[in-house]
């Protein structure tokens, strides 16, 4: 456009970018919980609200509003510890793929390193038991990361060599590490646990390389120190693309790999870079899970795991910022933690379809995050009509 | 129809967008069967207005008059019925669909009222292209042509919707010269047909050439209507820049030294694996500006890719002084002392998404001060950016600005500013003028001769004849991959256009 040339209405563009940026997933969240309430409201008869209301004193964010509803102040706690246990894996799988996308890379990959990520933590984890305990956690979440970041890193070369689409690379190698890891530990596997030889597990972690509770009953489903890994990943995230040369180069080839070529940087090192760097989140994502509270692998769990598809979710929604990432995620994990049988009273909404409501919002998420341009569109015919003018769809 | 009266008139046309007066109190007047020119540098306000007369915007104040009668036009739908077409520079044409199921497209006749009949939709289209010689065949798909004919295909969409009145945005934008000419004998033959025509343009020889009368319009406002005869190009930009613009550039005799860059014999392949270039060997002196001419798609453009690394050769040396490029990476080129202004800017010379400082620091982001040990410093960026920004004169733009949101000609600034200051002993410059107003021309051509005043060798690649000849010390000739002919740049014109059309080679191959 031509009035681009003056400066305050490029500021006022880059304001504009700004507040889309935080008022467009706020209204796409807003519309698929409306979305959501319509189908409780056709196929139950029941007040959404009051559903919802459930939904959300099940996620254990009332916990921060404690003059509202304290029954019992320990309920909520211990929802809260569980909404942000499993957020923590969501922050991470949501940065695995924000950081390959702002490599202009759609990394579908995360389940797959989430997958390899875990078993290299439980495989560290069980054995090395004579270690003290930080340098065995050390050892288990680096080897989870790497293991993550190699396993993205394939995809990466695979991009960056022949050019074959990441897309269905990540794809084929998620198979792969959900057939491997089923293979290990299935019955009779190889790595499968000798004590209990009629259960497709894997062995337990040992003491010495669980992470820490610190909120909750470090017995059960507390909440681990894997939250200050998860909230470390995401400061480094933005220092990385933000305050590092292969961040700049990451994002130089995101916006614009032609240019980026043009300006001396080498796209091939920057996909397989940005790919590893997301797999080594995924990586941790997986050793945090298995070092912090599930402490050993069950083929279901492996077959039914969805921690990594999520996190494309969280990456969509949270606009691949950090800050982004942090908030969708926690959204994710409460609306995991709130739908789940335990915590809604039948009374309220019926629990067995009360996960499909939070896949029904979860896809609208996905399906609106998408169509962003349409809200931004909505947004400014909106205003248009606000200012009584028809704008036409042909645009300039 | 009372012929006096203006087919479309425009009365104190104003429009205001926050912070800027996109349009103060501009009139126009359109009279039956002329071609009208309106003239202005890039953000003058052009698109603005002609917007307005097709309902894509509304004015705040001042009214529009159509035949005589004051209208209200609030859709492009509204304008199409007054019999207003306007062409984008951007074409709206569905690649798939032929070119007559583009044009009857949102009007289809049918069959039954259901079934698109396509046999009538071409027959009408025919005829049209009939009446007003238009040589296109309606049963092709709009993604076989060219764009000169995917440009006519939307102007022939306007005269089936019964336009008279056609509104055309910087039309010879997309085109090469020829296919410019074709456009000028089209809307010649509309003229004679008693269609109106308004001609957007920033180029002072088309509008000379083609326009009636030339409307001229400086940051909004109306400067002057004023008749082709007796307009010249310089009072032209005169008026549109608002002070004298040097169109000739002012320069010194070369001091030719030692050779810097030295290629021998080289040879590209293009992106189908054939042999762009054939063999192509000369040299740039420092202090010298060496001009390759030569009509789009002679291999210029792979000559200027692998000179830079972007491209492998497939034969041949390159030397910057003695040392080898042909086989060096692009990072290695560049930091052996080898600026590149792209051909293309929006594709290859910005990063649009990225910072105006976040650009300037392209190629030296891994040096200190910009970063140590892989620690990037945005501080050392934007005082670069800052210091850049004020000496190349970038208007419209701080360091933390997103570069798409600059002008054409600011953001060409941003990349001459990048290349230059690095201080390179060779710098390529490829188009660097495309698209470009004369302001902007007529500082980028002063940054090139000033390049070469220090001693650099400039390789400077342009499809305009003219800037070839005005700027370079010594003119290249290629031809299908091969150099033909070296002229001095005192050589006429058309001697140029003859070489550069084969003619310089002793065989009959057209």
């Amino acid at each position: 456009m031509e009035e681009g040339a003056i400066p305050s209405v490029a500021a006022r563009l880059a304001l504009y970018q700004r507040a889309g940026g935080v008022i467009t997933p706020l209204l796409t969240v807003l519309f698929a919980f409306f979305v959501g309430g319509l189908v409780v409201l056709v196929t139950t008869g029941k007040n959404p609200l009051h559903t919802y209301q459930a939904i959300f004193n099940g996620t254990g964010l009332n916990w921060f509003f404690p003059w509202v509803t304290c029954s019992d102040p320990c309920t909520p706690a211990t929802n809260l510890q569980y909404t942000l246990l499993l957020a923590t894996p969501l922050m991470l799988t949501g940065l695995a793929v924000a950081f390959a996308f702002r490599c202009g890379l759609f990394n579908i990959g995360g389940q797959g390193q989430y997958l390899v990520g875990a078993v290299a933590a439980v495989m560290i984890g069980s054995s090395f038991a004579d270690l003290s305990r930080w340098s065995h956690v050390a050892l288990a979440v680096v080897v989870a990361a790497f293991a993550g970041a190699a396993w993205a890193g394939i995809a990466g070369f695979l991009k960056a060599t022949v050019g074959a689409h990441e897309v269905i690379t990540t794809i084929m190698l998620n198979w792969i590490a959900i057939w491997i890891a089923t293979y290990l530990f299935e019955i009779g596997g190889p790595l499968q646990d000798p004590k209990q030889t009629g259960v497709p597990i894997s062995e337990t972690v040992a003491e010495s390389a669980k992470l820490p509770v610190f909120w909750g009953d470090p017995l059960f489903q507390g909440l681990h120190v894997g939250l200050f890994i998860a909230l470390g990943a995401l400061v480094s995230y933005w220092i990385v693309l933000n305050r590092t040369t292969v961040g700049y180069e990451v994002r130089a080839v995101g916006f614009n790999p032609e240019a980026a070529r043009y300006g001396g940087i080498s796209v091939a090192r920057s996909y397989v870079l940005a790919m590893a760097i997301s797999g080594l989140f995924a990586g941790l994502a997986g050793a945090v899970d298995v070092l912090g509270w599930e402490y050993r692998l069950g083929v279901l769990d492996i077959q039914i795991s969805q921690v990594g598809f999520i996190g494309i979710a969280v990456a969509l929604l949270g606009r691949n910022t950090a800050v982004g990432v942090f908030f969708s995620a926690i959204l994710f994990g409460a609306l995991l933690n709130g739908t789940s049988t335990r915590n809604l009273d039948p009374e309220v909404f019926r629990p067995e379809l009360a996960s499909s409501l939070t896949l029904i919002i979860q896809g609208l998420v996905v399906l609106l995050v998408g169509a962003d341009v349409l809200v931004i569109y909505l947004w400014q015919a909106r205003r248009k009509l606000g200012l009584g003018r028809k704008r036409a769809s042909v645009t300039t | 129809m009372n012929a006096d009266v203006p087919v479309l008139e425009l009365r104190g046309i104003t429009k205001r967008f926050p912070n800027v007066v996109a349009n103060e109190s501009v009139d126009l007047d359109l009279r039956r069967g002329e071609i009208h020119a309106l003239l202005g540098e890039n953000g003058a306000g052009k698109s603005t207005l002609m917007n307005i007369v097709y309902g894509l915007y509304a004015p705040d104040e001042g009214e529009v008059l159509v035949r005589g009668k004051p209208v209200r036009i609030d859709s492009p739908r509204a304008a199409i019925e007054l019999g207003i077409g306007m062409v984008h520079q951007h074409f709206m044409l569905i690649p798939v669909m032929t070119v007559a199921e583009n044009i009857v497209l949102a009007t289809e006749p049918t069959r039954g009222g259901v079934l698109l009949d396509t046999g009538a939709a071409a027959r009408r289209v025919e005829e049209l292209s009939r009446t007003f010689s238009f040589a296109i065949d309606p049963n092709t798909r709009v993604h076989d042509i060219t764009v000169g004919q995917q440009q006519r295909v939307e102007i022939l969409k306007a005269l089936y919707r019964n336009a008279d009145i056609l509104i055309l945005d910087e039309p010879t934008a997309v085109l090469t010269p020829q296919e410019a000419q074709e456009l000028f004998a089209i809307l010649g033959t509309l003229r004679r047909e008693g269609i109106s025509i308004i001609f957007i343009s920033h180029k002072l020889n088309e509008v000379l050439e083609i326009a009636d009368r030339v409307t001229v319009l400086r940051r909004g406002k109306k400067i002057e209507t004023l008749r082709r005869e007796g307009a010249t190009e310089a009072s032209l930009a005169r008026l549109m820049v608002g002070r004298e613009v040097l169109l000739r550039v002012d320069k010194q005799p070369a001091v030719p030294g030692e050779p810097l860059l030295k290629v021998d014999g080289l040879r590209v392949l293009d992106d189908r694996g054939l042999e762009a270039v054939k063999g192509v060997s000369f040299e740039v002196k420092a202090g010298e500006m060496v001009g390759i001419a030569g009509v789009d798609g002679n291999g210029q453009s792979e000559l200027i890719d692998a000179l830079t690394g972007l491209r492998r050769s497939a034969g041949g040396t390159v030397h910057l002084g003695d040392r080898p490029l042909q086989t060096a990476s692009v990072r290695t080129i560049l930091d052996s002392g080898v600026g590149h202004i792209p051909e293309d800017r929006h594709l290859r010379g910005l990063v649009l998404d990225f910072s105006l400082a976040e650009n300037l620091a392209l190629h030296e982001y891994r040096d200190p001060p910009d970063s140590r040990f892989g620690w990037l410093f945005p501080r050392s960026l934007v005082a670069r950016a800052r210091r850049l920004l004020k000496e190349f004169d970038v208007r419209g733009g701080e360091p933390q600005t997103l570069a798409s949101s600059l002008s054409g000609g600011n953001q060409q600034k941003v990349v001459i500013a990048r290349e230059v200051s690095r201080d390179p002993s060779v710098l390529i410059a490829a188009q660097p003028t495309r698209g470009l107003d004369v302001g902007a021309i007529e500082f980028v051509h002063r940054r090139l001769v000033e390049q070469r005043d220090a001693g650099k060798g400039v390789l400077l690649l342009s499809l305009e004849i003219e800037e070839i000849l005005s700027l370079s010390d010594r003119v290249l000739v290629m031809y299908e991959g091969e150099l033909v002919a070296e002229l001095p740049p005192d050589v006429p014109e058309e001697e140029l256009g003859i070489a550069m059309a084969g003619g310089g080679r002793q065989e009959e191959a057209a």
